[in-house]
């Protein structure tokens, strides 16, 4: 098989296209690259979609946290503190033990039977959990930039009237926007990262359609040497870093553009890896 | 354990929980707690060290050597860590055992035959024949290295970042006095950089506390590896028969890990206020605005 006809047969793999049989002997340096690339489609898949929805959910727990309210901040405080001080090994395990204990035949809600095997599969399940472990880190960043937004600015708002949701609209948003990005940026790529934990956690791989660590560890597995898949992943995951970082720094740039160039908030990779 | 748990079928209720709960196997559950305790408690220093290497690497004067130290730092930060844990476990191993082989083994052929990893029976590591806590022992200690690597390379980050961090005229004026540059690093640079350091490290051992439950990756019967087994359905020809309880295992864990943060952090919070106390120097006022 050249390499070209590898590429069409193993490309979409871990989506389900293509070739259904894994190569089982005679492994090529072109398989692995194709098949861990095939893979990396699941990684950018959760990533991409748990960054999106979490956003949201993001800065509305950070609202909810930073509000006076304590019947409003201390369930936000606690969905924090859940997920932030517990590994998100575990959470996966605990989701995936919790949506095995729906009913298999599905929830009957007002005479319509909802399906529920579904969700214990990996493309709904594990996304649920990254949703909610990276809502709950990137609160905690945006809760701490909404806090360092200069009083000025605020009582600035308030002599001219600016106040409530026009305060938050024209103030508050922007800036916090501006001061959490470059933490934001690190968070989006630890999430990348933690995406590659989901097929070792508990949720199967559905027909070996697994992400990028899943087909490396096969390989390594079937042909006893780590120096050939793993190196793969790893420069698969520097790239992604790579495009992550552009994405965001075109972001941060847009988010500065009305500042002088020397009190612009710069985006540093800081190491703060596992969650 | 109890006497009243000689027959287990026979007995109800509490009695049942307390003596399930006291069981071989949940004994070991219980230990392997410990053995996560003593994970940390090795691999915290073990992280440190090479971070101070790592840092003292990255500063050095020697070109090739400070590439290395900046480079070990880049590279195990931009790729997933499980990802090092899954490679370096099998490395290390294959490694070791090759070495061994060079020594020991009649035959030197190279041992990445097609799809295996052969070397003769004697350079197995350990022996086949050693007992089973050997193998457990050598299991742990590939998995206090890994650790000890992955870690290492974000210490050596924030230990960079604490050496940079340190007052320039501190330096300048101990080589006025005439230091060398060892001297200047020992007697300066290293006992100062500690209180810069620490906001940094003490981050690093939450994210370490939480990297626990990956020993399980690495193949030790750590935890998880328990709650998993322990928590399975298990049927009548069990001496404790119970349904699938894997969730409630889980969330015992979850809470062990939520409690162990949260000490961790109040211990922590209290260091740290101790360390910035009384810091009348220009770094500690600068680390008093910095509001850590």
């Amino acid at each position: 098989m050249s390499c070209w006809e590898t590429v069409q047969a193993y490309a979409f793999r871990s989506i389900g296209f293509g070739e259904n049989l894994l190569p089982k002997s005679d492994f090529t340096l072109c398989q692995q690259v194709t098949l861990i690339g095939s893979g990396l489609i699941w990684n950018i898949y959760f990533g991409v979609l748990a960054l999106a929805l979490g956003f949201f959910l993001a800065v509305g727990v950070a609202l909810a946290k930073s509000s006076p309210r304590a019947l409003v901040r201390k369930p936000a405080e606690w969905f924090v503190f859940v997920f932030r001080g517990s590994p998100l090994f575990i959470q996966f395990f605990l989701a995936y033990e919790t949506l095995q204990l729906l009913p298999k035949a599905g929830v009957n809600v007002l005479g319509i039977t909802v399906e529920t095997a579904w969700t214990t599969r990996a493309w709904a399940g594990a996304l649920f959990v990254l949703f909610l472990n990276t809502s709950a880190y990137a609160a905690e960043i945006f809760h701490g930039a909404l806090k360092s937004i200069p009083k000025g600015d605020l009582e600035a708002a308030e002599a001219f009237g600016i106040t409530g949701w026009q305060k938050f609209r024209r103030i508050q948003w922007p800036t916090m926007l501006r001061l959490g990005w470059p933490s934001y940026t690190n968070e989006a790529i630890f999430l990348f990262h933690a995406t590659t934990l989901v097929f070792f956690s508990g949720f199967p791989a559905f027909r070996q359609m697994g992400d990028a660590l899943y087909y490396a560890n096969y390989f390594a597995d079937k042909t006893f040497n780590p120096f050939v898949p793993y190196p793969i992943v790893a420069v698969y995951f520097i790239c992604l870093t790579l495009i992550v970082t552009v994405i965001f720094a075109a972001v941060n740039r847009r988010l500065n553009r009305h500042l002088p160039s020397n009190v612009r908030s710069r985006i540093r990779l800081r190491p703060q890896f596992i969650r | 354990m109890f006497a009243a748990c000689a027959d287990p079928k026979t007995i109800e209720g509490l009695t049942w929980l307390s003596c399930y709960l006291t069981s071989g196997k949940h004994l070991d559950f219980y230990w392997s707690f410990v053995t996560v305790l003593l994970l940390l408690a090795v691999t915290a220093p073990a992280a440190l060290a090479m971070g101070f290497l790592g840092a003292s690497a990255a500063r050095s004067r020697l070109l090739p050597v400070s590439i290395m130290g900046k480079g070990y730092a880049a590279v195990v930060r931009g790729v997933p860590d499980i990802v090092f844990f899954l490679f370096f476990v099998i490395a290390l191993d294959q490694g070791i055992e090759y070495l061994k082989s060079l020594a020991v083994c009649a035959d030197h052929t190279w041992p990445w035959q097609g799809l295996e990893f052969r070397v003769c029976p004697e350079a197995k590591v350990p022996l086949g024949a050693s007992s089973a806590f050997w193998h457990k022992a050598y299991g742990f200690g590939l998995a206090v290295f890994t650790f000890a690597i992955v870690f290492g390379a974000f210490a050596a980050n924030v230990l960079y970042g604490a050496m940079n961090a340190v007052p320039k005229a501190q330096l300048e004026t101990a080589e006025a006095y005439g230091m060398s540059h060892g001297q200047v690093f020992r007697r300066i640079l290293v006992p100062q950089m500690w209180v810069y350091a620490l906001p940094g490290l003490s981050n690093l051992w939450m994210i370490l506390i939480k990297a626990t439950p990956l020993l399980f990756l690495l193949g030790v019967k750590d935890i998880v590896y328990y709650a998993r087994e322990l928590g399975g359905s298990k049927t009548q020809a069990y001496e404790y028969p119970h349904p699938d309880w894997r969730l409630w295992y889980f969330l015992g864990l979850l809470v062990f890990y939520l409690i162990f943060t949260k000490v961790s952090e109040l211990v922590l919070a209290r260091l740290s206020a101790r360390l910035n106390r009384g810091q009348a120097t220009a770094g500690g006022e600068a680390l008093r605005k910095a509001g850590s």
